[in-house]
């Protein structure tokens, strides 16, 4: 079972790095969103420092939109799917390892990328760890809640936009913690308790969400 | 032993059959055949269970696959109509990642062995889009051979795209494994000479003898 598991996602990271103009669009999209609000808002220090946890959410939140359409549908596609439903070991345990492997693509960069991208807000040097660990705890759950939405709209013409509005919806929880966890810290308040209702959130997420995409994966390769 | 039980198939307002009843002994072969559009890939897909019937059951060993899930999938090889190969990955990997799924573990020399006998010899490392249809329904079938030990096959055209030499490769492999004591279900269209102890012809537009 663990070899099993091992394969597959070793075979995801291995197609992702054979696609990684997929990955280079999610990361750059990023980045391109993020700076385009300092060059929009203009050079006030207070404003930029006020919206930075927002905006970076915000633009973390609509890159992982976009690169979870692509989860599930060249498999469904090819016929890949159909034998990980027909696999040797649960699908619920496939789809964690599947939606790891994917998190570590689309959803890893951004942490890593985003106290870099705060300097253009001069967000206080202070705060940096708590947006990393905020989008650390926050992003696999965007991911799992996202993979639901991309499993229901399998195969449907116009997918893309229908996920959207499927999934943006409840990433709201998220968002809101994950952007007060920071403004909180900035107000000296302390983000213990967004980040700790974060992590809780991750935790129901990660056991209930791959039974739900399982579940629906089985209902589109009917 | 695989059992169909009053199975009754509908696609959308169309029913493809019903009341479909046989039981697939060790060593047996059952031929499914029929015109475009009679069901044989839905029948196929819901013996694997891929495909819930509309009514009656499908049973492993007496009790409902739906309830079996894995216990039922460890014993099962399915070769789709598609190959399910992915274009950025070489043939071995491939070939790797579909054992791994079926719960075989095989090593990179028994892949490159599958690969050579059914005639992939030098393209192991080439990437899945180099190679012609012919050829990846040959990687697709490889993985039949390392899969031996999963006693059953259901193979939907497994002829499709092969050339003569694969066709007859692909037979006496077939046959080895009915020999071997293993289940085959299969669609075709084409005349098949299957050394089979035992075969069965289930035609989807007459119905079963």
């Amino acid at each position: 079972m663990v070899a099993l598991l091992r394969a597959v996602i070793r075979r995801d990271l291995l197609l992702a790095w054979r696609r990684r103009t997929d990955i280079a669009t999610v990361v750059l999209f990023f980045i391109i969103v993020v700076s385009l609000f300092p060059l929009g808002v203009g050079p006030e220090p207070n404003l930029l420092r006020t919206i930075a946890p927002g905006i970076i959410w915000v633009a973390a939140l609509l890159a992982c939109m976009l690169s979870l359409q692509q989860m599930f549908a060249s498999d469904h596609n090819d016929g890949a799917l159909d034998q990980m439903l027909l696999a040797a070991a649960p699908l619920g345990l496939i789809v964690i390892a599947r939606a790891f492997a994917h998190w570590l693509m689309s959803g890893l960069p951004l942490v890593i990328l985003a106290p870099l991208l705060a300097i253009q807000f001069d967000l206080a040097p202070e705060l940096s760890p708590v947006l990393t660990l905020s989008l650390l705890l926050g992003t696999p759950i965007l991911t799992l809640i996202g993979a639901i939405g991309a499993a229901l709209t399998l195969g449907l013409r116009g997918g893309g936009m229908l996920l959207a509005l499927l999934v943006l919806p409840l990433y709201v929880p998220v968002l809101i913690l994950g952007a007060g966890a920071v403004d909180a810290a900035a107000a000296g308040l302390g983000a213990d308790a967004h980040l700790l209702l974060l992590a809780a959130q991750l935790v129901v997420t990660a056991t209930f969400a791959p039974w739900a995409i399982a579940a629906a994966l089985r209902i589109s390769a009917e | 032993m695989l059992e169909a039980h009053e199975i009754e198939i509908t696609r959308g307002d169309r029913r493809l059959f019903g009341n479909l009843n046989f039981t697939l002994n060790l060593g047996t072969l059952l031929l499914v055949t029929g015109s475009n559009g009679s069901g044989k890939t839905s029948l196929l897909r819901a013996l694997c269970g891929l495909l819930l019937p509309t009514a009656g059951e499908v049973r492993w060993q007496g009790v409902n696959i739906r309830t079996l899930r894995e216990e039922f999938w460890k014993h099962l090889v399915y070769v789709g109509h598609n190959n399910a190969l992915k274009n950025e990955l070489s043939a071995m990997e491939n070939l790797g990642v579909l054992c791994a799924l079926s719960g075989v573990r095989t090593s990179a020399g028994q892949q490159r062995q599958a690969l050579a006998h059914f005639g992939l010899a030098g393209r192991e490392r080439l990437p899945a889009k180099a190679l012609s249809q012919g050829q990846r329904r040959r990687t697709a079938l490889a993985r039949l051979s390392l899969c031996g030990s999963l006693p059953l096959w259901v193979l939907d055209e497994p002829f499709a795209a092969l050339d003569s030499a694969a066709v007859s490769y692909m037979q006496s492999a077939v046959g080895g494994h009915l020999a071997n004591g293993g289940m085959v279900v299969m669609t075709t269209h084409q005349e098949v000479r299957i050394p089979a102890p035992a075969m069965a012809e289930l035609d989807l537009d007459q119905g079963y003898h």
